[in-house]
């Protein structure tokens, strides 16, 4: 089985790899396009798989709100800037005001999430967790529907086309340019604080053994509200910068974008940040190519079965560890 | 009683929810038009709403803890008690099927036409009951099995002009097959990973029929379904209505009949077994294959038919009504009911399909509210309306 997976794995990477090169050598542009499109994508994706997947690693649940979390994120920030707009404030303090005002409203959502569907429930079975935030997930879909508009709203530009980048917009876009950097910087900035500060070490200890992490005197109450507050903030990062790339906004495009977010923090070994990352970047590539040179209906179609086809071959991930149980 | 520390507390807490609602609920924009309006008022309605709600939350959270330190031992559902005792059980389920029999009759044909899908959900949440709450494997690509029930009757009546009748049983067979095709790749997933895969599984045939146009006419959906075949008897619409919910009421009785038989059998045994421990029950010598194979074979078969008396009922099906959110539903009948129990995700469903369409008068708020009571319920009662009851047997104490 094992030799049989290896020369499989190798056949597929052989074909891939031909047309790979076929392609690039046919028509290079194009596929530096798709290229950078992909990884736009995968930073996106990313930015919310993180929140995903550091939920799950701490307390093992869906948090099917998440997706809604970023919502909301982009919804402030489109309320403070169309206000601030109104006033006639310069727009560079619209854009830092936006993006800090998303990112609190963000981290102050998930943190009452958490403490009103979630907290209760911490020893309760795993699905009556689910379903508590999959009804979070509804109740704050038909909350901005109701108190906002049920339309797509046209989102302000809040990332400006810089002049100098023009004689290569047709290949990246100065807004694409920002989220590819943002997120290499937000996920940096994350690995740090996860592996070097004292809550990174809670965080960590937690999501091994969370009675034991008690005894030694961390309190994981505090360690798991700071796990929603992170994570929604790069959430609140995330929904502002892809409204301003896709340009318009609705209360629904948190669960889409949850869902996509939900497969990449699976594909790369949920509860694993570099994995979140790599599992999002794989799938930002795999769409993009797959919509590129095949059906651009069927994108979907062909996320899905990636991730089953490599979770048939890695249970666990890409980079997943492999849980042996112990009797 | 409310203390007075609690008043304090809600009080706050409605600061808090001020502060959180702001810019949601006071301000309003139009980026089309480029408008703001600020409606102010809405900061007495969310301060009210959320000190009473804090107030009640506090008192539920209260009324819970206090239930946890008495005994558990009298704490099975009053449902179950009247179910096991021998004096109760005929006539509770006599009132049952005379209400089920009558009810056409004296309501109006649109509260027969919702109870109809109200009973379609019924036999899905036993189907995904057998999967996720006897087996323990979570699916929310329900949906899956649903739909291909669903299209093969449409599709077979349309092209071949096949009888409902037949098509019934076939698309139970159809289902089970699709259940074990889709459960094998799946097999060496745990939890988590299972559900995204079936997720996978779920939006993969939603899209596929959706762009599929030659073979599943696309998102226009197949028209014109005629409803089950009447053996030439010319019936008027209320009638036809009438047939389909005795139809359904026939299904319904199956299925709890075949459920019931199954989970008492040693391969349901095998089901709890396998969820409650997956290797001490292959330590014990049951095939952990064979097991989740039935399991999602037998899960799935019930959608089958689900789907055909879905489309036989509706005339009209597209790809739009097998969405994500009918796996979710479905999901959510089963542990809001009661995962593992009959008798809770019969409940789950009435409650659950019926709150929902009475909730019409108000209809803007309805999935507000239904979202909200799904975040109450499972916090209060986390084990579901109606909890399983393992079969015991007791001993009655001889008197000397």
């Amino acid at each position: 089985m094992k030799w049989l997976n290896i020369i499989l794995g190798a056949a597929v990477a052989g074909i891939l790899a031909f047309f790979a090169v076929k392609e690039i050598i046919h028509d290079p542009v194009y596929f530096l396009e798709l290229f950078l499109g992909g990884l736009t994508r995968g930073s996106i994706y990313a930015l919310i798989a993180v929140g995903y997947t550091m939920v799950y690693g701490i307390i093992e649940l869906i948090n099917f709100a998440h997706g809604e979390i970023y919502m909301i994120g982009g919804y402030t920030a489109l309320i403070v800037a169309s206000v601030l707009g109104l006033w006639g404030y310069n727009e560079v303090v619209i854009v830092i005001l936006a993006f800090v005002f998303a990112i609190a409203y963000s981290c102050a959502y998930g943190f009452t999430v958490e403490k009103i569907a979630y907290k209760p429930l911490r020893n309760a079975p795993r699905l009556s967790a689910l379903i508590s935030a999959i009804g979070m997930s509804l109740f704050l879909q038909n909350y901005v529907m109701l108190a906002q508009t049920p339309e797509y709203l046209p989102f302000p530009e809040l990332i400006p086309q810089f002049e100098f980048w023009e004689p290569w917009a047709h290949i990246i876009t100065a807004p694409e340019m920002m989220i590819i950097l943002t997120t290499v910087i937000v996920t940096a900035l994350l690995g740090m604080l996860i592996k070097f500060t004292k809550m990174g070490k809670s965080m960590r200890a937690s999501s091994q053994d969370k009675i034991m992490s008690a005894l030694v005197g961390i309190n994981v109450n505090k360690v798991i509200s700071t796990t929603f507050v992170v994570g929604s903030a790069t959430a609140a990062i995330g929904g502002v910068l892809i409204a301003c790339h896709v340009g318009q906004i609705n209360f629904f495009v948190g669960f889409l974008a949850g869902i996509k977010a939900f497969v990449a923090a699976v594909l790369g070994g949920i509860g694993s940040i570099p994995g979140a990352v790599l599992g999002s970047l794989v799938l930002g590539w795999t769409e993009s190519f797959f919509t590129g040179y095949f059906w651009s209906e069927y994108e979907d179609v062909c996320a899905f079965t990636f991730l089953v086809v490599i979770l048939i071959f890695r249970p666990s991930g890409i980079l997943g560890r492999k849980e042996t149980k112990k009797v | 009683m409310i203390t007075k520390n609690e008043i304090k507390q809600s009080f706050f807490l409605s600061m808090w929810a001020i502060i959180l609602t702001f810019p949601l609920m006071v301000i309003k924009v139009n980026t089309i038009k480029n408008i703001v309006i600020f409606r102010w008022w809405n900061i007495l309605y969310v301060a009210i709403g959320a000190f009473v709600a804090s107030l009640l939350w506090n008192y539920l959270l209260r009324r819970k803890e206090e239930g946890a330190k008495k005994d558990t031992k009298d704490s099975i559902p009053i449902v179950h008690r009247l179910l096991q005792n021998q004096k109760f059980r005929l006539p509770f389920l006599a009132t049952i099927g005379v209400i089920a029999l009558v009810y056409p009759f004296v309501t109006p044909m649109y509260h027969t036409s919702i109870m109809i899908s109200a009973l379609v959900y019924v036999i899905l949440g036993l189907g995904l009951n057998i999967v996720v709450g006897l087996a323990g494997l979570l699916d929310l690509g329900y949906v899956f099995f649903y739909a291909i029930g669903a299209y093969a009757y449409a599709l077979l009546n349309l092209h071949f002009g096949i009888s409902f009748w037949i098509v019934l049983p076939l698309s139970a067979l159809l289902g089970a097959l699709f259940g074990t095709l889709l459960g094998y790749p799946v097999l060496r997933l745990r939890g988590d990973y299972l559900a995204i895969v079936t997720l996978g599984f779920g939006e993969i045939i939603r899209i596929v029929l959706e762009n599929w146009v030659e073979f599943s006419n696309g998102p226009r959906g197949i028209r014109n379904i005629p409803g089950p075949d009447s053996f030439g008897i010319e019936l008027t619409q209320h009638q036809s209505v009438i047939y389909i919910y005795f139809i359904i009421i026939a299904v319904c009785l199956i299925t709890i009949f075949f459920v019931q038989r199954l989970e008492n059998s040693r391969i349901g045994r095998a089901w709890i077994a396998m969820r409650d421990d997956e290797i001490a029950c292959q330590a014990m010598g049951i095939d952990k294959t064979k097991t989740k194979l039935t399991a999602f074979a037998l899960g799935a078969t019930w959608a089958g038919l689900a789907g055909v008396i879905f489309a036989a009922k509706t005339s009209y099906i597209n790809p739009m009504s097998f969405t994500i959110w009918e796996s979710i539903t479905i999901l959510c009948v089963v542990v809001i009911g009661g995962m593992g129990s009959a008798v809770g995700v019969i409940a789950g469903a009435l409650v659950l399909i019926l709150l929902p369409e009475y909730l019409r008068a108000v209809a803007e708020y309805r999935m507000l509210v239904f979202g909200a009571l799904q975040v109450v319920v499972m916090v209060f009662k986390p084990e579901g309306l109606i909890e399983a009851v393992r079969k015991t047997y007791k001993y009655k104490k001889i008197k000397e």
